[in-house]
């Protein structure tokens, strides 16, 4: 039948002529493929000890970032867990009290925090969705586990971790 | 005779027959869609209300049969009545939506924009309003207007920086309960929402303020920061209430019921007004019958990630074999629909 594209080419297997049928060179060239490659630059990484960097744009575990006071910016306004795809974010919020400002930037907080990372398909719109830019997918990948249970990420693992300033003039203990 | 007299109005084009006495924008509402421009102060329910947002300003290009010329200015269609003959351009004229963009804008200049923290957000007015007609950022470089704290009870919390001064909590004191306990104080810039020497508002009907207002100046403190209002699911119920009708939307997380508002009609205005102790008291399931989910349009939030709904494309209606392809899926929305 005729090609349609005229891009077929048929192939015709024609008689091995001498040095192919001895088939040495043909071992050589594949021997030295080999060898050379000894001598190369071994591309492969000791993961857990060594690691690659990651792309600037990588989306993986999140965080709940705090303020420049060191306050949590998340205000639980349930946009995240609205613009989830996956359904995976939920949170429980409450009212912040008297003498916690310097814990909580906002009114109201997110007391209950949870993401099941084995819903979470990594897309990044709950940290688009933000209006407090409170989340950002910037951490590494989300480790494996033995256990359903311990996917689900409580503010414990996603709070981003206090970083305490030291004014001019103070000490650190 | 003369009760027979209908005015023939016409309002982006659209003909319409209403009494003489109607508002332009109740001849609005009666043909419906997108022509009824946005009211946050207006109230069908309310005696006097309207007239102070001056978000449903609309153009007169023709004033009546008998006198033609349009009207000077753009005017309040909650407020202004129809005459024979005229001719109202809503969404038509670009002059309106500009006028409109400015209202908005000059509604947003003292609100602090805190809908992550409101519980209003979801249902309220005024970020519709801002959604459809407003800007991105603001103009305005001063610092908003702040307000000390009062307290209002122990059942509404008042936010008075939120506040866009529509009165209709007013009216709501004025007409619906005996002891009017709240009101404005202060003038222009300082006017403000607040109770004579901090009195409680304690009335069987009061919490209807929390319904009518457009804006999450006033809400429900039994449901502050409970949940967001578009992570629960409204349920249509009634009970037999001695000072009220009891018609009711319930409204559930799971098996709870987290609040009870009055139901809500298409323009945000409550159909019945319902008591106190149906609005706080009452939030077990035990204590209502049910009657069915309530219908949310599909363009609120709050009917955000709810499938249940069947919306086969416009072409499916007429084509024959793409309704026999689709038989299945129509048979069971059928079936789950009520």
């Amino acid at each position: 039948m005729q090609s349609l594209s005229n891009r077929k080419k048929v192939l015709e297997q024609k008689p091995m002529n001498f040095w192919e049928r001895i088939y040495l060179p043909a071992i050589f060239q594949g021997l030295s493929i080999t060898i050379k490659h000894f001598f190369k630059r071994i591309p492969t990484v000791r993961y857990p000890e060594v690691k690659r960097p990651y792309s600037k744009n990588f989306r993986g575990q999140h965080s709940l970032k705090r303020d420049e006071q060191g306050r949590e910016r998340c205000t639980a306004c349930g946009l995240c867990a609205l613009s989830c795809p996956a359904e995976a974010i939920s949170m429980i919020s409450a009212e912040r009290q008297k003498g916690e400002e310097h814990l909580y930037r906002e009114e109201k907080y997110a007391a209950v925090y949870e993401i099941n990372m084995l819903r979470c398909i990594f897309c990044g719109l709950c940290e688009e969705a933000c209006p407090k830019e409170a989340i950002y997918l910037d951490g590494e990948h989300v480790t494996a586990d033995y256990l359903r249970k311990d996917f689900i990420y409580g503010k414990d693992k996603l709070v981003e971790p206090r970083f305490d300033f030291v004014k001019e003039g103070e000490t650190t203990t | 005779m003369a009760e027979d007299i209908k005015f023939k109005v016409s309002i982006d084009g659209i003909p319409v027959e209403v009494p003489p006495g109607t508002t332009i924008l109740n001849a609005a509402r009666q043909i419906g869609g997108d022509i009824v421009p946005p009211a946050m102060c207006y109230y069908s329910k309310l005696e006097g209300s309207g007239g102070k947002c001056r978000t449903c300003l609309v153009k007169v290009s023709k004033g009546s049969e008998k006198d033609p010329r349009p009207m000077p200015k753009l005017v309040a269609s909650c407020r202004t009545t129809v005459m024979d003959g005229m001719e109202v351009q809503n969404i038509t004229s670009p002059e309106v939506i500009e006028a409109r963009r400015g209202v908005v804008e000059m509604l947003l200049i003292n609100h602090p924009l805190d809908c992550p923290v409101c519980d209003q957000a979801g249902e309220c007015h005024l970020q519709d309003l801002g959604y459809e007609h407003g800007l991105e950022g603001t103009r305005y470089e001063f610092e908003r207007r702040t307000f000390d704290k009062i307290d209002i009870g122990d059942k509404v919390q008042l936010h008075m920086t939120r506040c866009i001064l529509c009165y209709r909590c007013v009216f709501v004191a004025d007409q619906l309960t005996p002891q009017r306990v709240h009101g404005i104080l202060g003038r222009g810039d300082a006017a403000e929402i607040s109770t004579y020497i901090k009195n409680a508002i304690d009335n069987d009907f009061s919490g209807n303020v929390i319904d009518v207002c457009p804006v999450g100046a006033l809400t429900d403190k039994t449901f502050r920061f409970k949940n967001r209002v578009w992570f629960t699911k409204p349920v249509d119920a009634h009970r037999d209430c001695p000072t009220c009708s009891g018609k009711v939307t319930l409204w559930y997380k799971g098996e709870e019921v987290l609040r009870v508002t009055a139901r809500k009609d298409e323009y945000g205005e409550v159909e019945e007004f319902i008591c106190n102790t149906c609005r706080f008291e009452q939030k077990a399931t035990s204590d209502w019958v049910i009657e069915g989910p309530r219908k949310i349009k599909h363009t609120s939030v709050i009917s955000a990630n709810h499938y249940e709904q069947l919306r086969p494309p416009a072409v499916v209606k007429k084509n024959l074999t793409l309704q026999e392809a689709n038989k299945e899926q129509f048979e069971r929305a059928d079936r789950l629909l009520p």
